[in-house]
């Protein structure tokens, strides 16, 4: 397997200008005689099909949502980040590069974080002149907040809806091309796999998912922007159709996976309430900056929480990190959540959350500034768990958000099949082993905009324009395996429904491959979840027919999917023997029980190679160099 | 709780709709009312039967997907929610309700409570943006704009599509939908170029697709998750009447 990232010699700063210099350009004339195709209307993919467009490609957009704008990007709430340095703070490209390359605990590649650093600037120029509503000062400029992992305010704002703005200016832009001929829509439309030709990614087979029809689409590239895979954990804060089918299935023809046990749980969501319970909601992280965390000291201790005196509370993160407090960074913040309840110090009905307490913010600022900071906040949580903040605290406990892993790609985004490329959420580049609060719409709009159109024209243009035939017989092939799959799963016609197993597995993965992690929990995971699946295709119970609108159906192959791709996940997990970011292993932590890093033996990227459902994967690595920041332990003390 | 369902089952957009009764028995009232549908789905599967088809994805009030009415109001009795963001809590014990799709021409049933919404991406792709070319854009701070400018022109941006206000109105209208997109950009400096075109493609795109015209109900603003204004709609009609005497 080829893993060289082709990143472009010289020094970092020149390596993006220089190497779009180098890069094989199409002739305008010439553009409308390749076809590309975009899975996802997200941030990326919207923002990609969109481009491609105005340059003058036949696109096509794939979304299994109704319309491209409902792509779960919508649902980001602080901000988005950039190195404009507009508050004169001291910001610049370099300092956006070294925080995003540190936060990430030092599993990312640099060249790649620093050309998204040096673009942050150009999203934000582009999103504006798209009428993108960002938050402004009295003088009509742009405001910035400041955000966790960062000492400058570079994060620009929607409201509490960034996301949702940001994806509605790319959704727009879509739209205009739509409206133009050059990007044709196919919303409801679910990619089942992809399709190769001689090695190279030639189209996928999809599914209408009002009709059932299963059919072909062929194209000169393949671009998939079909976001993370949280959803293995069953409950996340993610939407509920969020999947790892897209990414899977191409792996499955040979893209290598890209470190796939690196996932962020982001500590302030809503716990569950109950085992009805069908997703998990986000609390703005902003919350900390005024909120004090805290458990009872004793276990067990089921007084409510204003019964509870001041010298009976654990403020732990207070206790522990004194000069970062509430605002530790989001993987030690859960992780540390997860060990007070663990020890049988949470909170609620169900003894699953920590406190998060605004009492003495109130008292100190008064309600009125409470209120203005985080009124729709607490209207929210008063509107999902039926309490009024004000009066106790919120509950709150870590949820899976936002998955680091992905498919790997090479500085042109490209996977280790050609043609087949891979943007925003659903590559594994810029993260490493944490993501930064406000970067993963940053990363996104990069790729979509900026980095994508440049960097598919030169495969095309090395491809040549000779015509793709639908008709070609890896096309029939691969639709004849989706199809079957599909009627298997149909003819199981067991006893149980498909979400008891997304329950099962997500508990399962949520207990040995969630916030923290050991050997024999990943071994006892990887025993299970072989035989889960097996039990799956034994006895789950989709009703229905294939040639029809079936949620079931949807939900169940969206489901055996993760089934093989959790042990990928326990399996990455497991070899990676040391701490970092995201992923804590229990057996590697330093005597204050922070994540110890072995740069010595750790320090790559694991991108696996498929070899079989139930097979070993086989693991290649790419080695990290980091040239430009030194490498550090993190300290929050 | 224990609840009695009466959902409007259709299995596709040729065949006669009705209402099917369900009884939804020990529903915990902290469950969201699309975990309560969860629930008797999940019990129709393990009798062999169809799940009730609906749309829904966030879960959180922003995607627009969800959408229902219940009891007659689009998005259920609670104010300012989508149907996702309402509990269980609002009910009682006993309770009978009603549960039905979006009902507009421009929205034709796919599927129980699912409806085509796709009238509303025609509407976008013939106006709904402002032309501006990835690259092509000026520095950020460029083009200041007023704060209760861009204030206001949040307020219409937040709308998430979910189509509430059309199945809220008694003519099936878009023009909440229409008006806070025109409004959007209409408000904003970078919109004044295409401004008087914008508003005369959108709302010709809207008769086409078969909506409603407004007759000032505000039953849309009632309805809408997101407590859109219909101020919106009068501000819209300013920009249409003007454009419409405007010659080019």
């Amino acid at each position: 397997m080829d893993l060289d990232p082709r990143v472009p010699a010289g020094p970092i700063q020149d390596k993006w200008d220089k190497h779009r210099f180098e890069l094989k350009l199409v002739n305008p004339a010439n553009k409308r005689k390749y076809d590309i195709i975009v899975v996802g209307s997200g941030l990326a993919g919207a923002s990609a099909a969109a481009s491609l467009g105005e340059l003058g490609y036949n696109v096509r957009c794939f979304c299994y949502q109704d319309s491209a704008r409902r792509a779960h990007s919508i649902a980001a709430q602080g901000g988005i980040n950039a190195a404009k340095n507009y508050p004169n703070d001291g910001d610049s490209i370099w300092r956006l590069f070294f925080d995003t390359v540190k936060g990430g605990d030092f599993r990312s590649r640099e060249a790649n974080v620093y050309r998204l650093a040096q673009l942050s600037g150009n999203i934000i120029d582009q999103c504006v002149a798209q009428g993108v509503p960002f938050a402004r000062e009295y003088g009509g400029l742009l405001d910035n907040r400041s955000f966790g992992g960062a000492q400058v305010s570079r994060t620009f704002y929607a409201r509490g809806q960034t996301g949702q703005q940001l994806l509605l200016g790319a959704y727009q832009a879509l739209a205009r091309q739509v409206g133009a001929g050059a990007v044709k829509m196919f919303p409801r439309t679910e990619m089942l796999d992809v399709v190769l030709v001689d090695g190279e990614a030639r189209g996928i087979v999809v599914r209408d998912l009002v009709t059932g029809k299963v059919s072909s689409h062929a194209a000169h590239a393949v671009v998939l922007a079909t976001g993370g895979y949280a959803n293995a954990y069953f409950l996340s804060t993610n939407a509920k159709g969020c999947n790892v089918t897209a990414t899977w299935r191409a792996h499955k023809r040979g893209a290598a996976f890209a470190n796939p046990c690196f996932t962020q749980i982001h500590p302030t969501c809503i716990p569950p309430s109950g085992d009805y319970q069908s997703k998990l909601t986000l609390m703005s992280e902003s919350l900390r900056n005024d909120g004090r965390i805290w458990v009872p000291k004793q276990r067990g201790d089921n007084r409510a929480a204003n019964d509870i005196p001041e010298d009976e509370r654990d403020y732990y993160l207070e206790r522990l990190y004194p000069s970062f407090g509430n605002l530790t960074p989001r993987d030690i913040a859960s992780r540390r959540a997860k060990e007070a309840v663990d020890e049988g110090r949470g909170v609620g009905p169900l003894a699953n959350g920590v406190y998060l307490d605004f009492r003495d913010a109130i008292s100190r600022l008064g309600r009125n500034v409470i209120e203005e900071r985080y009124g729709n906040l607490f209207e929210m949580y008063e509107r999902i768990t039926g309490e009024d903040p004000y009066a106790v605290p919120m509950r709150i406990y870590p949820a899976p958000h936002y998955t680091m892993g992905g498919l790997w790609v090479d500085y042109n985004l490209m996977s280790t099949v050609p043609g087949l490329f891979v943007i925003g959420e659903a590559n594994f580049s810029d993260h490493g082993a944490n993501r930064l609060g406000a970067s993963a719409l940053m990363q996104g709009l990069a790729d979509g905009y900026f980095i994508l159109p440049y960097t598919v024209g030169d495969y095309l243009a090395l491809t040549g324009p000779s015509k793709v035939d639908p008709e070609h017989s890896a096309f029939g092939g691969v639709e004849r395996e989706v199809r079957e799959r599909s009627e298997r799963l149909l003819a199981v016609n067991g006893n149980r429904t498909v979400d008891t197993f997304h329950r099962e597995l997500g508990n399962l993965m949520w207990e040995r491959c969630g916030m923290s992690r050991d050997r024999k929990g990943l071994e006892q995971a990887l025993g299970r979840i072989p035989a889960l699946r097996d039990e799956f295709w034994q006895d789950v119970r989709v009703p229905g027919k294939g040639e029809d609108f079936n949620q079931s159906l949807e939900k169940a192959g969206r489901l055996a999917d993760f089934l093989e791709f959790a042990e990928l996940m326990c399996q990455d997990a497991l070899d990676r023997e040391e701490s970092c970011g995201g992923h804590f292993r229990e057996e590697y932590q330093t005597p204050e029980g922070e994540a110890q890093r072995d740069d010595e033996r750790f320090a790559y990227v694991a991108a696996w190679e498929f070899k079989g459902v139930g097979c070993p994967p086989t693991l290649h690595k790419e080695p990290l160099t980091f040239e430009y920041v030194p490498l550090s332990q993190r300290s929050y003390k | 709780m224990d609840l009695i369902l009466h959902v409007w089952r259709q299995a596709s957009p040729a065949e006669k709709g009705r209402f099917v009764r369900y009884e939804a028995k020990d529903v915990s009232e902290h469950a969201s009312f699309l975990e309560m549908l969860d629930i008797v789905n999940e019990r129709l599967t393990e009798r062999a039967e169809e799940p009730i088809a609906f749309e829904h994805d966030c879960r959180e009030g922003i995607c627009g997907s969800c959408g229902i009415v219940i009891n007659g109001y689009a998005h259920g009795p609670q104010h300012g929610a989508a149907t996702c963001q309402l509990h269980m809590r609002h009910f009682s014990d006993g309770d009978e309700i009603w549960i039905e799709p979006w009902r507009a021409k421009a929205f034709p049933v796919i599927k129980d409570l699912v409806v085509d919404r796709s009238a509303f991406d025609r509407i976008m792709q013939v106006g709904g943006f402002i032309a501006a070319r990835t690259g092509s854009a000026p520095d950020a701070n460029a083009i200041p704009v007023p704060k209760d400018k861009a204030d206001l022109a949040m307020d219409a941006a937040a709308c998430i599509g979910c189509g509430a206000c059309v199945a809220a109105c008694p003519n099936a209208s878009a023009m909440l939908f229409v008006s806070a997109k025109v409004c959007h950009l209409g408000l904003l400096p970078q919109g004044q170029p295409e401004r008087r075109e914008r508003v005369l493609r959108m709302i010709g795109q809207m008769d086409a697709e078969g909506f409603g015209s407004c007759t000032n109900h505000a039953e849309c603003q009632a309805a809408c998750p997101k407590e859109i204004s219909v101020d919106f709609i009068a501000r819209l009609n300013r920009d249409l009447f003007g454009a419409a005497l405007t010659a080019v």
